[in-house]
């Protein structure tokens, strides 16, 4: 992918509390990440105190530790178990109320009345990494890319202001490198940071993805970057890339995947696996969800209501007489396949952008890549 | 019902005369019962539409049936208890068990995995006045059971979604997927992921709005085994920690002891 950046800048780390200042005063609300229940999570942030400072993360299969380091260094940490999609595409959502008339219920004109809403939150993200910047990009084309678009997500999304930050290091369970989708941002972004910590000196190039990005960092005290600091920029990401803990090969995997739907693995694979639907919960791009109706005692109300669902539940494919995929081994093999097959026949890009979370949050730690590589080395 | 529904069935019934909902009570602690009373607010709301026609717990006042709802607490652990529970079903149109000892025979039937003999000898002085089952049994096993609500206790909010839907004709909102979901749809960060707690969430259905894990405690099971269980990879993954078979048995047996999933795996590890 082909970034277009239009310039390339550098500010001090002091600048940063100045852009979440100026985000502010922009009327953005800004989410950043925080320390929460032993994990980085994101949500609201006021200022820069309360970001995660000198913490960094561990992520193996099944396993995520925090760890203080002696530094401050603001992101050396990767993804903890939230999502931006926490924010683009809520949890539970209220698709619409209606009432019961003497004759007939009253439901919202749609075409004249867009469903009804509170001012959309105009929302700024600091931090978002490369992974999460195309699981983003993948959430845009399910819910805006068909000819159906999604009111829910399209208010969310509408008028974010991104901030990435390329990786300073990889986790135990990245492996964005071989699905191309980082450590370093390329796109879809308003500004993106590289934090540099050298010596006593600590701050961030930054490379303007949007004239709003530019027009942002106006206020902010810039220097033109140098050789030297793009040369600093060019070696972290490649020592990110050297960090990966995990790797997932994605040549020819579409017809591997659709050739092997009765590979003994996803079997075996089942034993272990929970159905408890960790992975698509944390997975920043899985946008399955169920509708629920609920109604007052009275029966005259009643709303509409989406909540994330998960291939792993029996609800979630049960039509008249059962569940289609009643065996945990279907079920996985859906996830997996969808994923990584089926994903790219209906929205022309994979569905997995190497975030790794799948395998961290996975409560007794089955991991993807080793899925996919035991049925790539061992076709049947 | 579909909601296009001009005259629901329910409502010119209700001119007529209101359902009419009785309370029983079997071995059990009562708490389940206490999640109606819990009610509250709701409570004089569901009195406008509902009739409470028996329930000992709140009221002296008690009508005859037969019984449109009747919601049963307890477990069977007594012959007399075992002769009452057809009465209630033969009054009752729609019987619905509540909570664990109800639907999977509660705490007490830790019983089930030793001889009530030596439990009767050890706690009473005088063991000829007591007459009682070797096993503690969900209703379950002795009557049809029309819908079954989980918990220990249950959530009052589901107890009132449960009446809600009988009401007006449509299914319940009570998914028996795991506990898990419920975590992640309130931002809580995985126990046992972040700090290694043994935590019962992913084996365990869905309904208390993952209350122990907002509160950084793992999950107890209290809703019983979700549907399609994995325990024993949870205990495999779990042994393979360092995590002792005596401290699973203990794990699983707990106020669902004898819920299948839950009672196979901790048989599994008692030595």
């Amino acid at each position: 992918m082909v970034g277009i950046h239009l310039k390339t800048l550098i500010f001090e780390r002091s600048e940063l509390d100045h852009l979440v200042e100026t985000l502010k005063r922009r009327d953005y609300k800004v989410i950043g990440p925080l320390l929460r229940g032993g994990a980085i999570v994101y949500d609201e942030i006021t200022n820069t105190s309360s970001l995660p400072i000198g913490w960094t993360d561990e992520r193996s299969n099944g396993k995520y530790r925090l760890k203080n380091r002696d530094d401050a260094v603001v992101f050396d940490w990767t993804v903890g178990p939230q999502s931006w999609k926490r924010f683009l595409f809520p949890p539970i959502q209220k698709i619409f109320a209606t009432h019961k008339r003497p004759k007939g219920i009253d439901l919202p004109n749609t075409k004249k009345q867009p469903v009804q809403e509170t001012v959309p939150a105009k929302y700024a993200f600091l931090g978002v990494r490369p992974c999460d910047l195309h699981a983003i990009a993948v959430q845009d084309k399910v819910f805006l890319g068909g000819p159906y678009r999604d009111p829910v997500y399209e208010r969310k999304r509408s008028g974010n202001f991104i901030i990435a930050v390329n990786c300073r290091q990889a986790g135990g369970t990245c492996f964005c490198a071989s699905m191309g989708t980082g450590p370093k941002a390329t796109s879809g972004f308003d500004i993106a940071l590289t934090e540099v910590l050298e010596g006593k000196r600590h701050y961030f190039i930054v490379e303007v993805g949007t004239e709003l990005g530019g027009e942002v960092l106006k206020s902010l005290k810039c220097l033109k970057a140098t050789d030297e600091n793009l040369a600093a920029l060019k070696e972290i990401c490649e020592k990110t890339t050297q960090q990966m803990g995990r790797s997932l090969d994605t040549t020819n995997l579409k017809s591997i995947l659709y050739q092997n739907s009765e590979h003994p693995r996803w079997e075996s694979t089942a034993s272990r696996c929970l159905t408890c639907a960790n992975c698509t919960m944390v997975c920043p791009t899985c946008f399955c969800a169920t509708i629920e109706d609920v109604t007052d005692l009275s029966g005259k109300q009643a709303e509409r209501m989406r909540k994330w669902d998960s291939c792993f539940t029996l609800d979630f494919s049960y039509i008249h007489g059962g569940s289609v995929r009643a065996s945990t081994k279907a079920r996985y093999r859906q996830w997996v396949t969808h994923k990584l097959a089926s994903w790219v026949d209906q929205f022309g890009t994979l569905g997995c952008v190497g975030c790794g979370r799948c395998i961290t949050w996975c409560p007794v730690g089955i991991d993807i890549t080793e899925e996919v590589r035991t049925i790539r080395e061992n076709q049947s | 019902m579909s909601p296009r529904t001009k005259t629901s069935m329910n409502k010119t019934a209700q001119k007529i005369r209101k359902p009419k909902l009785a309370v029983w009570k079997f071995s059990s602690c009562d708490g389940c019962q206490l999640s109606l009373l819990d009610c509250e607010e709701e409570l004089l709301p569901i009195t406008e539409y509902i009739e409470i026609a028996n329930f000992p717990e709140a009221s002296r006042a008690s009508s005859k049936g037969p019984y449109d709802i009747s919601l049963v607490e307890g477990s069977i652990t007594t012959p007399h208890d075992a002769e009452r529970i057809h009465q209630v079903r033969r009054q009752s149109k729609v019987l619905m068990t509540i909570g664990a000892c109800a639907t999977a025979g509660g705490i007490q039937a830790l019983r089930n995995f030793k001889d009530v003999k030596q439990f009767i000898s050890a706690v009473y002085a005088n063991a000829k006045y007591i007459e009682t089952l070797n096993k503690s049994t969900p209703i379950a096993d002795h009557v049809f059971v029309d819908f079954e609500l989980r918990g220990c206790p249950i959530n009052k909010l589901q107890l009132l979604e449960v009446i809600n839907a009988f009401l007006n004709g449509r299914k319940p909102n009570t998914p028996a997927s795991a506990v898990c979901l419920e975590c992640k749809r309130r931002f809580i960060t995985c126990e046992l992921v972040t700090h290694g707690a043994l935590c019962l969430g992913p084996v365990t259905q869905a309904g208390c709005d993952a209350l122990c894990p907002s509160y950084a405690r793992g999950c107890f099971g209290c809703f019983g085994p979700k549907e399609t269980p994995n325990t024993s990879s949870l205990s495999t993954y779990w042994n393979s920690l360092g995590i002792k078979d005596d401290e699973l048995v203990r794990l699983f047996r707990g106020f669902n002891a004898y819920a299948e999933a839950f009672r196979r795996e901790s048989e599994a590890h008692e030595k």
